[in-house]
């Protein structure tokens, strides 16, 4: 089941394509997006959420792929390796979650899927980066809503959206 | 002109996809009703098939956007390319429309030529 707004946020530690882990900060206003190599929608939406990744520097953005790689190659962890250095790095890690223990901790239903967590550790927002993933005018507004919101001290609205996307493909 | 419409239930983007088919073909003067709709839901039917990701679109046999080489037959959502060149879960409707107005001239030459 998908964590509920105001939830606490699951802990992870997770390798980025370099090999480097990375955790859930306690300190800092986060930004979960579980996401793939081989979904249209999370490619469609790709470049919204490394332009918001750049546009608020104060925020720790994570990238999750949680798929299976065996049914799906192109989501496996040298694949997401390749893809990194293809498009020259990140402004956000991409990590490998191979147990698919964070995505079931989240509740991750699809790729992507958003999560904005608070300095607190809470779950402030949760659903789709924007209302429409053709059209890149909306540069991940429904995710910048709940960023601007959640550091101001306010709440997020929209809270929580329906996520637009490929389920995650869980193992059998 | 036989227009085969392929989907897989875990993608989204199908009712998108149809509707934008069905758009074009009424803007082109044709009847959607026409479309020949399959769902695929096993990896054993996507290979049947020569089914490369949802939805597919054939028109006379032809799928409207080439499938890269070497992509495997499998239930899965289809990366096409718009004519920006963004990624999208659904076909450029420019696409779909020189889609079907190619098709169409084709059965017409081939009428002149008999």
């Amino acid at each position: 089941m998908t964590l509920a707004i105001g939830d606490e946020a699951p802990d992870f530690t997770l390798p980025d394509t370099s090999g480097d882990d990375h955790s859930l900060p306690r300190d800092e206003v986060a930004a979960v997006v579980f996401t793939c190599n081989h979904c249209p929608y999370a490619l469609a939406w790709h470049d919204r959420i490394v332009d918001a990744a750049r546009d608020y520097p104060d925020v720790r953005f994570f990238a999750i792929n949680p798929n299976d790689a065996e049914r799906y190659p192109n989501d496996s962890f040298e694949a997401m390796r390749e893809r990194v250095e293809r498009d020259g790095g990140w402004p956000l890690p991409y990590l490998h979650d191979e147990s698919q223990e964070v995505a079931r901790g989240y509740g991750a239903r699809t790729t992507p899927h958003v999560f904005v967590v608070d300095a607190d550790g809470r779950v402030r927002y949760a659903g789709a980066p924007d209302s429409d993933h053709r059209d890149p005018g909306q540069r991940a507004a429904w995710l910048r809503e709940a960023l601007d919101s959640v550091r101001a001290g306010r709440d997020p609205e929209p809270a929580e959206t329906e996520p637009v996307g490929c389920s995650v493909k869980w193992k059998r | 002109m036989r227009i085969e419409f392929l989907w897989w239930e875990g993608c989204p983007s199908h009712p998108e996809a149809l509707a934008d088919l069905e758009s074009v073909l009424r803007a082109e003067g044709l009847d959607p009703g026409t479309v020949e709709r399959r769902e695929v839901t096993t990896d054993a039917q996507a290979v049947h098939e020569r089914f490369p990701g949802s939805p597919t679109i054939r028109i006379d046999g032809e799928d409207i956007q080439s499938a890269p080489n070497g992509e495997p037959f499998s239930l899965t959502c289809r990366v096409y390319r718009l004519r920006d060149g963004r990624p999208s879960p659904v076909p450029d409707p420019d696409d779909v429309r020189d889609a079907v107005r190619r098709a169409r001239d084709a059965v017409r030459q081939a009428k002149e030529e008999r």
